[in-house]
């Protein structure tokens, strides 16, 4: 049980920074999820946390415990990495058995807790099987074994499922997902995947070329994006992002093709101002009453069964506008769509900062 | 989907597999038919005339006291020179594994003697340790040792065993480095995690994990101390002094060319080839065993 401080944490190779100050506070007992495109550096800051990676400044504490100069193995923590990491000349067993013999405990308590692990992990039955005679699968669960049979303080994760094929990893994120409420232990989880760090983490954070973009529950980042970076990677299809002007007014937003959009909030302050508008696939409405319209030509429509995705062009600028529906619907392409959307489910973003501009 | 070549004509595929039989009919096949049947023949001192005698050259052979010896210092020798330059090749491969920077040059300098002849080596080796202008018989002498491996057999024999393993460390050391550099990285740091150090990963990861190269370069240096340090043994002491490190090839040589026993000479090496036959098989059995990560 710990929590994890990080106080200013930078990371250097040479002249290049990839971490820029990153700043946490991770409760204990709480899973996080660090979420970014390849290469932003969460690998990276999560191996700095392992202690497998030099703190180049700042400050990294578990527990109590400033964690800066110790070696990974006095951190308390267990990690449970991509490729599974298991030694491939050890039976399961003995995968599990390495560290806590390393730590000299008495031999019947080192079996006892093998076992009770591997009941947990249902993989009693390949206890002396060696590695490569495990599916993928089977073999993440021994992965987790090693690390969850030493009662570490932190659990490590990168980026755990995705060697694994889509049905498994579904199953395994749900699996992860209930063995971390049960042991209650502090996580920290790296994943490039949103829907993993949505549906996993009780807070996420969103990072992007060593910066932090973002920080908080899946719920708020969903709802209320701090940058059109954070809009554009939660949700799936992503978000729709079209250029369009704020009314002189202040209280409706017009697109080129000269359709307008009225905002609940007068946005005065920022009248005559180029801005872009994001709008997710989801909140999208055919409207049939036509009012406050605008047209859709559709190109591609794709049937999820549970939904339906249309895709095509809006406005006369011709932006790409994807439309996700409920249910089942019979759309031809071709077709001109009448759209609407809810004003509150608008997203409006500098085009500069990228930041977000209506509170 | 067809695994192996069809040729249309009959003709190419002997043609192009001719060069290689070729090779090995002039330079392996033919001496050694040749070293076969030498063996079956008793020559009479002046080379006139020879005598077919069965295997009573072999009879004689095993129960010579001094080949017995030969062979028992050749075994010694063998595996002194083995372990010596594996042990030293694989304290060397650790410490460059975990080399980042200057690795590539750290890398090269450690290659060259493997390009070093082994007269040459030999000759490098007596000159620093000759009797009288060596500068480790002086270095020795300083300190109160008296050297003389011309004199000391036990000596001679070290001499012999240091310039044979210095000679293969180098190749030995490739090998090492490129089997620990094929260990993923992530196995190394999850032993680090479960918190083991440096020793203990090296005794229970890396060294279990690199084994299949161990094995196959404890055959490749059997063979080599075997075979090859004819020149070293050679350059360094000619088997003397008293035969103290005259070794199984040497003694072929010796006996054939200098005592011009040919039919004594050729069983010996038809011995040796057995035992170089036997090694190989070894080797081929085996080191398809490979561990998968």
């Amino acid at each position: 049980m710990a929590e994890i401080h990080l106080n200013k944490v930078h990371k250097s190779y040479g002249e290049d920074e990839v971490l820029h100050g990153i700043d946490w506070h991770i409760r204990d007992g709480e899973f996080v999820v660090i979420v970014g495109p390849s290469g932003c550096g969460k690998s990276t800051l999560l191996r700095m946390i392992a202690g497998l990676e030099s703190i180049t400044q700042g400050e990294i504490s578990i527990g109590e415990r400033v964690v800066n100069d110790l070696e990974p193995a006095e951190r308390d923590i267990a990690m449970v990495f991509q490729n599974y990491a298991l030694y491939p000349h050890m039976s399961v067993y003995n995968n599990m058995a390495y560290g806590l013999k390393i730590r000299g405990l008495p031999k019947d308590e080192i079996e006892r807790r093998v076992k009770q692990t591997a009941e947990i992990l249902e993989i009693g039955d390949y206890l002396k099987r060696s590695p490569r005679q495990l599916s993928g699968g089977q073999r993440q669960r021994v992965a987790m074994g090693r690390a969850i049979v030493r009662e570490p303080s932190v659990f490590l994760f990168d980026e755990p499922l995705s060697n694994l094929d889509a049905k498994l990893r579904v199953q395994m994120r749900l699996e992860i997902k209930k063995l971390q409420q049960r042991l209650g232990i502090t996580s920290v989880y790296v994943t490039h995947d949103q829907v993993e760090a949505m549906t996993l983490g009780h807070r996420l954070m969103v990072l992007n070329g060593g910066h932090v973009e973002q920080l908080g529950t899946p719920i708020e980042l969903y709802e209320r994006p701090a940058t059109k970076f954070v809009a554009g990677f939660i949700g799936s299809p992503s978000m729709n992002f079209l250029d369009a002007n704020i009314s002189e007014s202040g209280k409706s937003i017009e697109f080129s093709g000269g359709n307008a959009l009225d905002i609940p909030q007068s946005l005065s302050s920022q009248a005559n101002r180029r801005l872009t508008i994001g709008m997710r696939p989801e909140h999208l409405r055919v409207d049939e009453s036509k009012s406050q319209t605008t047209a859709h030509t559709v190109h591609v429509v794709e049937h999820l069964g549970a939904d339906t995705l249309v895709h095509g062009s809006f406005g006369n600028g011709g932006s790409d506008l994807t439309v996700r529906l409920n249910g089942i619907r019979t759309i031809d392409e071709g077709e001109v769509l009448p759209l609407a959307i809810d004003p509150k489910n608008i997203h409006l973003f500098d085009p500069e900062s990228g930041k977000r501009i209506n509170s | 989907m067809l695994k192996r070549v069809h040729f249309g004509s009959s003709w190419l595929p002997f043609a192009l597999v001719a060069p290689q039989i070729i090779i090995t009919v002039v330079f392996f096949i033919w001496p050694a038919s040749q070293a076969l049947y030498q063996s079956l023949l008793v020559e009479d001192a002046f080379g006139l005339s020879s005598e077919f005698v069965w295997f009573d050259n072999f009879i004689e052979l095993f129960g010579d006291e001094h080949y017995l010896g030969a062979f028992q210092r050749t075994i010694f020798f063998s595996f002194s020179v083995a372990f010596l330059s594996m042990s030293f090749a694989l304290t060397l491969a650790a410490m460059a594994d975990r080399v980042i920077k200057g690795a590539t040059t750290y890398r090269t300098f450690l290659i060259w003697p493997y390009a070093v002849a082994p007269v040459v080596s030999g000759a490098l080796w007596v000159f620093m340790f000759d009797p009288t202008l060596g500068i480790f018989t002086y270095t020795l002498g300083a300190l109160g040792y008296e050297w003389n491996h011309k004199l000391n057999g036990g000596e001679a024999m070290f001499l012999v065993i240091v310039a044979s393993a210095w000679k293969q460390v180098a190749y030995n050391f490739l090998f090492f480095l490129a089997a620990m550099q094929s260990i993923p990285k992530s196995l190394i740091e999850a032993a680090a995690i479960d918190g083991a150090g440096p020793t203990r990963r090296f005794f229970s990861i890396i060294l279990p994990l690199i084994s299949p190269t161990t094995f196959f370069l404890m055959v490749i240096n059997v063979v080599f101390a075997f075979f090859e340090t004819f020149g070293i043994v050679h350059a360094v002491t000619q088997g003397g002094p008293a035969k103290a490190t005259e070794i199984l090839v040497y003694k072929v040589f010796n006996d054939g060319f200098i005592g011009l026993d040919l039919g004594g000479s050729a069983a010996q090496s038809v011995i040796l080839m057995l035992i170089v036959i036997s090694l190989t098989v070894i080797q081929f059995r085996y080191v398809e065993k490979r561990v998968e990560y």
